[in-house]
Formats: structure tokens, C-alpha cells, sequence
């Protein structure tokens, strides 16, 4: 059925037409194209790391068995029983794992404190705009990347051996990789400030530090506080594994559990820690909702 | 034009305006110094000495001095081809975590599902899957399908799962609605309105995302190794187990190099999917 529609807009000679729609299917040939070569691209990206990684979904889907039976173990006691019928079995360890979790959560919060510490004193001369000079900037800022870049656990695995075991090696670990995770969103927010503060306490012939301390340090004081408070809660999670390298917390023990099969011990513990990562969570969430709400009224 | 009138009690209202309460004046103080006695009892707690810091230090000191120059000995060919191994975990790892958690982050999303009863507990799933390491997963993926990088790429999926779950229901939250009424006015079906309307605003910011965590994963995936699931983190852990600090030292390099090239590749691919950002800041 051939209409002609009657518009308001004068239509254009056919051959214009014709040659308008011509380059428009053009071009989305072109880029339907270029997406079907990207997701070809990954297929063949996905199945070379397929090969590399040695995945056989035969011994997935023949073992996958083993996933939900081993659920079921771990929330079994030894009796045979669910696990929750008797809370005092299934945890009977609750006095020491707390103990553990406690120093767990010390190991995080004096890593925290320490590296950001240690930020504090560094990230300005790390930050663009402040900077006393370039190499001392370049120096810190590889310095922070390479502390950044090293996962924590490889460097508890060294001072392991440095340190000796036990939780220092754990909190020096969290320390150093603290110093480059924060240092780099330190000297962001530093580099985000506003610099006519910093012009005023110069102008009057203050020092570098003076003007840091004055000028600098009030405008960024809550934001380091609140990516402190974010790092703490990364850090806790991070050192639950801590004691996988003997580097203190209740890994530990849970690697224990896990390799001699006391299996209701190990869906305990992996609940407690499931509880503390909530807990600081959900205050860390609390603490940061305040300082956001102190600068806003400022 | 007569003066303003003084209330002769100004200076007093004044004072009383500006007056500080104690909470105001010393709360800062205060929190000050609770979280630095913490952090003393902290040292003490975990039985930190000088003497032991003191010692420490130099043995760190003497590590480092070992470590140089990097050295991988005649071992090159197998990190060459553990490395590949954990880019390989860290690239399938995190496929697979998109996939599975794509539908999840459907039921999490305010947008899509309205009902908070289904919505609160799908969410604190995910959150707690999130809560649990890598490195527990690993040990957990272990138990099921045996010493691997198969196990590294199932622990790596797994936790990720949690963190895609709730970044993708965030992602389909902030989609904008006009668009889809802009399809159902001109007639589309609710297949049109999905295809037209939210895909194409949701797409870009989940492949950001997915582009992302294949980086991060691959710092994940180098230490997955220590507690057996594949990939470099073997070599790493057993190299500075027998004190080969040259070794050590070539496969932290090793790490560093392959970190920086994914993050280069990645960033451009990123910028080419969703635009280079307004502001320097990612």
C-alpha cells in the first residue's frame, strides 16, 4: 500500500534520500562491525584463558556435587546434626575466635592508623599542586604506587620472615600497602583544594609547613578522615586472611579448620567474620554519613 | 535615616551565639585521643617491642639488599607461563562473575523489583558473599575441585559475584526513565523499552565496571597462589619460602609490570566505551 504522508516538512528529492540513508546504513554496518569484532575478540580472549587456566567443565559439573555437600558438611556438627540445634557445640570455641576476631580488628585498626599516619606526613609532597619540588613528587608517587601495587599478603609473607610470625608481620603488611592505597587518595583531595588559602598564609611570609598546616590541612581534614574510615573497613576484611601466612588474626585458625576438616568449625568462624565485616561496615558506613554531614554544614 | 537601634544586651547575645558547646570545642580533642590510646593498647596488645621493630627493620633491610639485582635464574619460562596463568584466571574469573550476577543485581535493583522483602534479603546475600576474602573462597573451591587455577578462577568468580551483584542494581537504579516512556509513547513493547530505553544507558557503565575488576582481579589473582588455587602466587609464596630473594624480587617486578599493562589497556578500552571523563579525576 503506497500513502503519500502530507507533513508540514518539505520531503527531499528522492536521490538525496536515497543517498542519505545509503551513508546511514553505512555507518551502523560499520559499527554493528566493530562490535562483533570486539565480542569475537573476547570469545577468543576467553577461551585462550579457558585453556591457560585449565578448565575442564567435566570435572566442574562432576565435582559440583561436592560444592552443596560441602555446605552441608560445614553446617552439620559431629553428631550429625544441623548446626543450629546446638549453638553451644557449634561454637564452642566462641571464647578464643573472639579473642582472635578482636585481634583481628586491632591488627586492621593499628595498620590503619600507622600507614595513614605515615600518609599524612607524606602525601603532600606528593600532591601537584603543593609539592615543595618535581623528583621529591615523582619519588613519593612511585613509592605510594609501588606499596599499592604489591598485594598486602605478599609483603606479610616477607616480614613474616623479617618480623618473625605473629601479628606484627600482619600490621606492618597492612601498614606499607595502607601508605599506597591512601596515598594516592590523599594527594587527590590535596590536589583538589582550593588554593586561594594557601596564596593568603604564603603572601604573609609563612613557611611551606605553616602553610600546609593552615591553609591546607582544615580543607582536607575530613576527607582523609572519611577514606581513613573506608580504608579500616578494606583492611579488616584483609586481615581475616593475614593468618593464612602466619601473620596473626583469625585466619589462622580457620585455615587450620579448613585443611583438618573440623567442619562445623569452619562455617562458625566464617560467620563470625561475616558478623564483624557488618558490624564495621555498617558503623564505618555511620561514622563517614556524619563527617559528610559536618563538612556540609560548615 | 535614623540609627539602628543597639539592643544593649548585644554583646552578651553575641557571645551566646557564638559560644561553643564543650561536645563542640574539646569533641574533637576528645576522639583524638580515644583513638590514639587505642592504637597505643593496639602496639601493646600485639606485643610490639622496639627492640623487636629495631631488628625487624634491619633483616627487612638485609631482604631488600638480596633482592638485588632481580634475577630469574633459569626459571623464566615457567613464571612466564604462571603469569599467563593468572591473567587467565583473573580475565575468566571476572566473566564469569558478570554473567552470574547480572540476574541477581535485576532482583536487587529499587527500579525493578518494588517489593523490599525480596529485595533485602537478595541484597545481604550479596553482602555477605562480599564479606568473605578471596583467599577464604579460594581455600573453600579448593575442597571442591582440587588444587588449581581452576579453583582460582571459581574463588575469584564467587567473590566478585557479591560486588558486581550490588554495583549492577546500583548501575540499573540510576537509569534514567525518560528515555523508556520516550520508546512506550512512540509505541515499543516492553522488549523495545528494555532493548532502547534501559540497555543502552546500563551497558556502558557495567562494562566499565567489568573492565575494572579484570584489573583489580589481576592483583587478586596473584595471590590466590599462596594458598594453592594457581597462578603466580605459587612461585611467589615457594620462592620466598626458600629464601630466593633474586627470584622474589623478579616476580614482584613481574607483578608490577603485568598490573601496569592491564591497567593501560583497560583504562583505554574504558575510555573508548563510555567517553573520556570531563575532569582528570577516575
Amino acid at each position: 500500500m503506497n500513502r503519500t504522508v502530507v507533513t508540514a516538512i518539505p520531503s527531499l528529492p528522492p536521490a538525496q534520500i536515497a543517498a542519505l540513508a545509503a551513508s546511514y546504513d553505512r555507518a551502523i554496518v560499520r559499527r554493528r562491525m566493530r562490535f562483533a569484532g570486539g565480542v569475537i575478540a573476547f570469545v577468543l580472549l576467553l577461551l585462550l584463558a579457558a585453556v591457560g587456566s585449565e578448565v575442564s567443565l567435566t570435572t566442574f559439573f562432576a565435582k559440583l556435587g561436592n560444592f552443596t555437600s560441602y555446605f552441608y558438611r560445614i553446617l552439620h556438627l559431629d553428631s550429625g546434626a544441623w548446626v543450629w540445634t546446638d549453638f553451644a557445640e557449634w561454637f564452642w570455641g566462641l571464647k578464643k575466635w573472639v579473642v582472635l576476631i578482636a585481634e583481628t580488628v586491632l591488627i586492621s585498626y593499628v595498620g590503619t592508623i600507622g600507614g595513614a599516619f605515615a600518609v599524612f606526613l607524606l602525601n603532600f609532597l606528593a600532591a601537584r599542586n603543593v609539592g615543595p619540588c618535581l623528583w621529591l613528587r615523582i619519588a613519593v608517587a612511585r613509592g605510594f604506587e609501588l606499596c599499592r601495587t604489591v598485594p598486602g599478603i605478599v609483603f606479610a609473607l616477607i616480614f613474616v620472615i623479617a618480623f618473625g610470625l605473629g601479628p606484627m608481620a600482619g600490621v606492618f603488611a597492612i601498614m606499607i600497602h595502607t601508605t599506597g592505597a591512601l596515598g594516592k587518595l590523599y594527594s587527590e583531595v590535596v590536589e583538589n583544594i582550593d588554593m586561594k588559602p594557601v596564596e593568603g598564609v604564603r603572601a604573609t611570609g609563612a613557611s611551606w609547613i605553616t602553610g600546609i598546616r593552615f591553609a591546607v590541612v582544615p580543607q582536607v581534614m575530613a576527607s582523609f578522615a572519611s577514606y581513613t574510615l573506608l580504608r579500616f573497613e578494606i583492611n579488616v576484611r584483609e586481615a581475616s586472611v593475614m593468618g593464612f601466612v602466619g601473620a596473626g588474626g583469625v585466619g589462622q585458625e580457620l585455615l587450620v579448620a579448613v585443611r583438618k576438616f573440623y567442619y562445623s568449625d569452619v562455617s562458625a568462624i566464617l560467620i563470625l567474620i561475616i558478623v564483624l565485616v557488618f558490624a564495621i561496615d555498617i558503623s564505618t558506613g555511620f561514622l563517614r554519613h556524619r563527617l559528610i554531614g559536618m563538612e556540609h554544614t560548615r | 535615616m535614623s540609627r539602628l537601634p543597639i539592643d544593649p544586651n548585644a554583646g552578651e547575645r553575641l557571645a551566646q551565639v557564638y559560644s561553643a558547646s564543650f561536645a563542640r570545642r574539646y569533641g574533637g580533642y576528645i576522639v583524638g585521643a580515644a583513638a590514639f590510646a587505642l592504637f597505643l593498647f593496639g602496639l601493646w596488645y600485639l606485643e610490639f617491642s622496639l627492640t623487636r621493630t629495631i631488628k625487624g627493620l634491619a633483616q627487612f633491610g638485609w631482604i631488600i639488599a638480596f633482592m638485588m639485582p632481580p634475577n630469574p635464574g633459569t626459571q623464566l619460562p615457567s613464571y612466564l607461563s604462571a603469569m599467563g596463568e593468572t591473567l587467565s584466571i583473573a580475565l575468566l574469573g571476572t566473566t564469569l562473575a558478570a554473567v552470574f550476577a547480572l540476574p541477581f543485581s535485576l532482583l536487587a535493583a529499587r527500579n525493578i523489583i518494588p517489593s523490599a522483602l525480596l529485595r533485602f534479603p537478595t541484597r545481604r546475600f550479596l553482602d555477605s558473599i562480599r564479606g568473605v576474602d578471596t583467599l577464604i573462597w579460594a581455600l573453600v573451591w579448593i575442597n571442591v575441585v582440587g588444587l588449581g587455577p581452576f579453583a582460582g578462577v571459581l574463588a575469584i568468580a564467587t567473590s566478585d559475584f557479591g560486588a558486581f551483584g550490588k554495583l549492577f542494581s546500583e548501575a540499573i537504579e540510576t537509569a534514567d526513565r525518560k528515555p523508556v516512556e520516550g520508546i512506550r509513547s512512540t509505541g515499543g513493547g516492553s522488549l523495545h523499552e528494555i532493548r532502547f530505553g534501559l540497555l543502552p544507558q546500563v551497558l556502558p557503565v557495567i562494562a566499565g565496571q567489568i573492565l575494572y575488576f579484570i584489573e583489580s582481579n589481576t592483583r587478586s589473582a596473584t595471590i590466590i597462589g599462596i594458598v594453592g588455587a594457581g597462578g603466580i602466587g605459587l612461585q611467589l609464596a615457594e620462592q620466598i619460602r626458600v629464601l630466593e630473594w633474586q627470584h622474589v624480587s623478579f616476580l614482584i617486578l613481574m607483578i608490577l609490570v603485568a598490573v601496569a599493562a592491564i591497567d593501560f589497556v583497560s583504562k583505554r578500552l574504558r575510555f573508548a566505551i563510555i567517553g573520556r571523563p570531563a575532569t582528570a579525576a577516575t
